[in-house]
């Protein structure tokens, strides 16, 4: 059985339609990359997944682990195993870094029917990965992404992916506004999560982030629709020659 | 001769109480002849008047003389059954170490009291004991800050039966926080509690007032505070107004503040079903820095009126003002902030910000900020805001995993946050946050 599985999705946001008929299967271990031009629909795709309001589909269904997502609210689908690394992350004043991570994951172990992690079991999770992704214990007390440079920001959200262990991990452009060292730090972070069991859907733009991320599939999204599916050097003709054909053939 | 000025407005059920109420009092009353006359010319005041209603600018938002259906007896001294309730009351302050001075309906109860080897430079007395004594300190000061063109305080000062009376003197610096508890017992009855505090030149103190009593009855409490803070003190001030769920609570603080002082005070109101709280506070003297700040929890139909005057009367004085409210169901949150800054007054930075937090669609809100200013070298500014929960921060919180009541839960701590962090007292602090967290819960019936 695929992780995900996505069936003729369609999506309407403000009475205009984004996804059209969208398909997509990921199985267990695989990487995926989702690689489109501005409004093909990869964000909508991304938040649809999430659970965001307003995000919900008209036709079509979604099963993550043979559940339909759409019968689960946005905290049920994070416990299940299913993580958004948010394009734009919130800056939440007055709530620290390090209170909403041991919320969020005990909510999450709660969920599960696991214990809480005790304090000492927490903070040295939180320290260890926090170390590899060069994230200073100052930005940990300080409220959630406050006052974080954009870079800060993206590997916040790669840290909590390294600490909830999501079993599909949803990476929405985690590459835009980062620096070439910045996208090094976050590409390892999010390489040293690979495995046999979890599965990773990139959203992006550009090929830049798939020479850190190697894809097992790309696909080419494009006006709501994916409407090419091939290996990670599809993402390197995309590189080269633009997006301008699939527009055209998506049009047609 | 102008007939209409003398026609009276039909008066009120509690009205007609409250004026039987001094008059049978009046003899029992403490204090001598002098301020027997306070009393009785602070009794005109409210004759004259009669409770505050809405075509009272100051009194728009919480109109008295509707809300008062009717004025309780004057509380009887506390029996040992209504002891017992002050033994218990001010728990919510948790593990923090004070120095506790108990009163049950408005007396003093010695004997759940801690007067006992007083740090140097500390002397506490009753209001009843110090105006049956005929304590000329005291006559020189009472009154002198409490407005008395206020209805409320006019009541307060016809019907005062007792109260503290702190005096820190000059250099004292005191330790361990006074924790004044006022516990309301079973029976629902008035009491009009007004309390002295005179904190002289250099010294240091923290001042707890905790007001509490049963749900279900409606007791009706008028608690009023003069504060003088010297030059150079460093004066903290908390009150909690934890009132039962029937209660109506009216409280006044009114201080003036000398020269080159700290003086921080902060609101925490949850409980009551009427609350007023009223702040006047006079900036005396130069380069002082206030810190006045509020929280306020409603739920139910509850309604509570924050109402502030900072009166900058000396050069270079620093006042921020922060006041948040957190309105569920039909609850109603009143702030009246007015800052005035006299001519003299120059180089006055002073900010108000007040924001309200509304999580049902049937809460209110109402900000009145206002500024007065005849200086010409200041920087005064206000804000005020009132709006839902942030739902994208609801969903980045709830996309990892947290459940909706919990998201809620803390972004409404965070909200608040900006407001209790300003608390010196890391232990009182934490006891206000635990608080609000309690609060939280019960909203959402965990």
């Amino acid at each position: 059985m695929p992780l995900l599985e996505i069936r003729n999705l369609h999506v309407e946001i403000d009475g205009k339609e984004i996804l059209k008929g969208l398909d997509l299967t990921v199985n267990a271990g695989d990487v995926h990359a989702i690689m489109g031009p501005n409004g093909s629909g990869k964000s909508t795709l991304a938040y649809v997944l999430a659970g965001k309001a307003g995000y919900e589909p008209t036709a079509g269904t979604v099963l993550f682990d043979g559940r339909n997502i759409f019968d689960m609210e946005p905290d049920e689908r994070a416990a299940a195993g299913l993580f958004l690394a948010f394009q734009y992350p919130l800056e939440i004043p007055g709530v620290a870094t390090m209170t909403f991570l041991r919320t969020a994951l005990n909510a999450q172990r709660k969920r599960r029917g696991e214990a809480e992690l005790s304090t000492p079991e927490f903070l040295k999770k939180v320290r260890e990965v926090a170390k590899k992704l060069g994230i200073e214990q100052d930005m940990l007390r300080r409220g959630v992404n406050v006052g974080f440079s954009g870079g800060e920001k993206k590997r916040n959200e790669i840290l909590q992916m390294a600490l909830l262990e999501p079993r599909l991990a949803v990476l929405d452009e985690t590459d835009s506004g980062l620096d070439i060292d910045a996208l090094k730090i976050a590409s390892e972070g999010v390489n040293r999560l690979r495995g046999p069991t979890r599965s990773f859907v990139v959203i992006t733009h550009y090929q830049r982030l798939l020479t850190y991320i190697v894809p097992d599939v790309v696909h080419v999204l494009s006006k709501g629709r994916i409407v090419r599916t091939g290996g990670k050097d599809l993402a390197l003709e995309l590189e080269a020659r633009g997006y301008a054909q699939y527009q055209e053939e998506a049009a047609a | 001769m102008n007939v209409m000025a003398d026609v009276k407005v039909m008066k009120t059920a509690a009205e007609t109480a409250l004026a039987q109420a001094y008059t049978q009092a009046r003899p029992s009353l403490p204090g001598g002849s002098a301020i027997a006359a306070q009393r009785a010319a602070a009794f005109d005041v409210f004759a004259k008047e009669g409770l505050p209603h809405r075509r009272v600018e100051d009194w728009k938002y919480t109109d008295l003389r509707a809300l008062m259906r009717d004025a309780k007896p004057l509380a009887a001294p506390p029996d040992a059954a209504a002891k017992a309730r002050g033994k218990t009351a001010g728990a919510l302050l948790g593990d923090v170490e004070t120095r506790r001075l108990v009163f049950v309906d408005g007396a003093f109860v010695p004997e759940l009291s801690d007067t006992a080897s007083l740090e140097a430079g500390l002397a506490i007395d009753s209001l009843a004991a110090a105006l049956a004594d005929n304590d000329q300190d005291l006559a020189a000061h009472l009154g002198k800050l409490a407005p008395s063109s206020d209805v409320a305080v006019a009541l307060n000062t016809a019907l005062m039966g007792d109260g503290a009376v702190i005096r820190v003197a000059a250099g004292s610096t005191i330790e361990r926080p006074l924790h004044l508890v006022f516990a309301a017992s079973e029976k629902p009855a008035a009491s009009f509690v007004r309390s002295l505090v005179v904190v002289e030149k250099g010294a240091r103190v923290m001042l707890i007032e905790s007001h509490e009593g049963p749900a279900g009855s409606e007791y009706q409490v008028n608690a009023a505070l003069e504060l003088f803070v010297g030059d150079e003190a460093h004066v903290d001030h908390v009150k909690i107004i934890g009132e039962g769920s029937d209660a109506l609570h009216v409280s006044t603080l009114a201080a003036a503040i000398g020269a080159r002082a700290r003086f921080n005070t902060f609101t925490f109101t949850s409980g009551g079903a009427v609350v007023r709280n009223q702040l006047f506070l006079k900036f005396d003297g130069e380069r002082t820095v206030a810190n006045i700040r509020g929280a306020t929890l409603l739920k139910g139909r509850q309604h509570a009126d924050t109402t502030l005057v900072a009166d900058h009367a000396a050069r270079g004085c620093q006042s921020r003002e922060v006041f948040k409210s957190v309105l569920d169901d039909e609850a109603h949150g009143v702030f009246q902030g007015r800052i005035i800054v006299r001519a003299g007054a120059q180089q006055t930075d002073a900010k108000m910000m007040t924001r309200a937090l509304l999580l049902s669609d049937s809460g209110e809100a109402d900000n009145k900020p206002e500024l007065e200013i005849f200086a010409d070298d200041v920087q005064c500014g206000h804000g005020a805001t009132a709006g839902a929960l942030d739902e994208e921060l609801k969903f980045y919180l709830m996309a990892r995993g947290i459940p909706a009541a919990d998201a809620e839960a803390l972004l409404i701590q965070a909200f608040l946050g900006e407001a209790v962090e300003g608390i010196e007292h890391a232990g009182l602090r934490e006891a206000l946050m635990e608080q609000i967290v309690a609060w939280l819960k019960a909203r959402v019936g965990h």
